[in-house]
């Protein structure tokens, strides 16, 4: 039988990946990308643009699979759906979860900040490109997540230097459309 | 190649060499009494990779034998690890130094080398490693705990 055919070994191994093998594909992917683009602002974009691809097709996948017999119950309220996305979700795709904030002074804003990405894990920006944060995939991820469920906003990926670390942390900033908003309000949900 | 004296670190240098011979990495730990230029660590490495085929040629044994493992002298003993793919990782430590931990820590600097620099899309096959900080750091973390040094 064909290895590809063959079921994966362990039942706990059925939802892992090797790590390894996910970082060689994701190194080949930004430098197949780098070769077409011209600024770090566009290779950002077009990792995103992958990343938003996977998170449409991520929700429905989720909401089939990650209850087995019962289906996953739609989400209408923007905070507890952030918190399937920070939690939930993150723990299915990086075996943690991150940290969800609000922002303080705009009420559309919030933050997903996790001290180190994952798929960022063995790749050092050189000094030239200082600007790049390829967990823009994560970030476009997001993005696509949020448009499926009829949540839109803008997404962005930010890395924050902080003392306590010598990598900076990787924020990926939230910002929801007013209609959405507005949409809560009018329903109170 | 270097005098007689106390040194702060077990560990005096680590070099890196690519299947070809060109030395990628080079990490001093200790101040030498000579200066070398960057052009004599690249002769250094091009030497020893030559001596390297030469000794596994040499070995009076049927089968494959590998090149020089360990290499000792008055004031310093010089530690090899080749890897299947070709790439030598070389260490030179105090003399009289534990084989067993020294060449722990060469796997785990192989280790390191696979995940923070050959994982890195902005890492040239071959080149000289110049850019990958996380490699930077975890080595000098591997030789802080693994060697009670500062750095």
């Amino acid at each position: 039988m064909n290895i590809v055919d063959r079921q994966l070994p362990d039942k706990k191994s059925k939802n892992e990946v090797s790590l390894s093998a996910y970082t060689l594909l994701f190194s080949e992917l930004i430098q197949y990308n780098q070769r077409k683009v011209t600024h770090i602002k566009e290779l950002e974009r077009r990792l995103a643009d992958i990343g938003y691809s996977v998170g449409v097709r991520l929700l429905e996948y989720i909401a089939w699979k990650d209850k087995g017999d019962k289906y996953l119950k739609r989400e209408t309220n923007t905070v507890r759906f952030l918190q399937f996305i920070a939690v939930t979700v993150w723990k299915l795709l990086f075996g943690k979860a991150a940290t969800l904030e609000r922002s303080m002074d705009k009420k559309e804003q919030f933050m997903i900040t996790e001290d180190s990405t994952l798929v960022d894990k063995f790749i050092s920006v050189p000094k030239d490109m200082q600007g790049l944060n390829c967990a823009s995939l994560v970030g476009g991820l997001v993005e696509g997540l949020l448009d499926a469920a009829e949540f839109p906003a803008r997404v962005s990926t930010h890395s924050v230097s902080v003392d306590t670390q010598k990598t900076p942390r990787t924020v990926i900033l939230i910002e929801f459309n007013a209609s959405v908003l507005a949409r809560e309000q009018k329903y109170s949900l | 190649k270097m005098s007689e004296g106390n040194f702060t670190s077990p560990l005096y240098s680590i070099f890196i060499i690519n299947k070809s011979g060109g030395l990628i990495f080079h990490k001093d730990l200790v101040q030498r009494k000579v200066r070398l230029t960057s052009n004599s660590y690249l002769q250094i490495a091009g030497v020893f990779h030559g001596m390297y085929a030469i000794t596994s040629q040499l070995a009076p044994t049927k089968e494959v034998s590998s090149g020089i493992k360990t290499l000792e002298a008055d004031c310093m003993k010089l530690y090899c690890f080749q890897s299947v793919t070709g790439t030598k990782f070389i260490v030179t430590t105090e003399p009289n130094r534990n084989d067993v931990e020294i060449n722990e820590f060469l796997s785990q600097l192989y280790s390191l080398y696979a995940n923070y620099v050959l994982k890195n899309p902005f890492y040239d096959l071959e080149q000289p490693i110049h850019n990958c900080d996380k490699f930077q750091i975890n080595l000098n973390s591997l030789i802080e705990n693994m060697f009670s040094v500062s750095l």
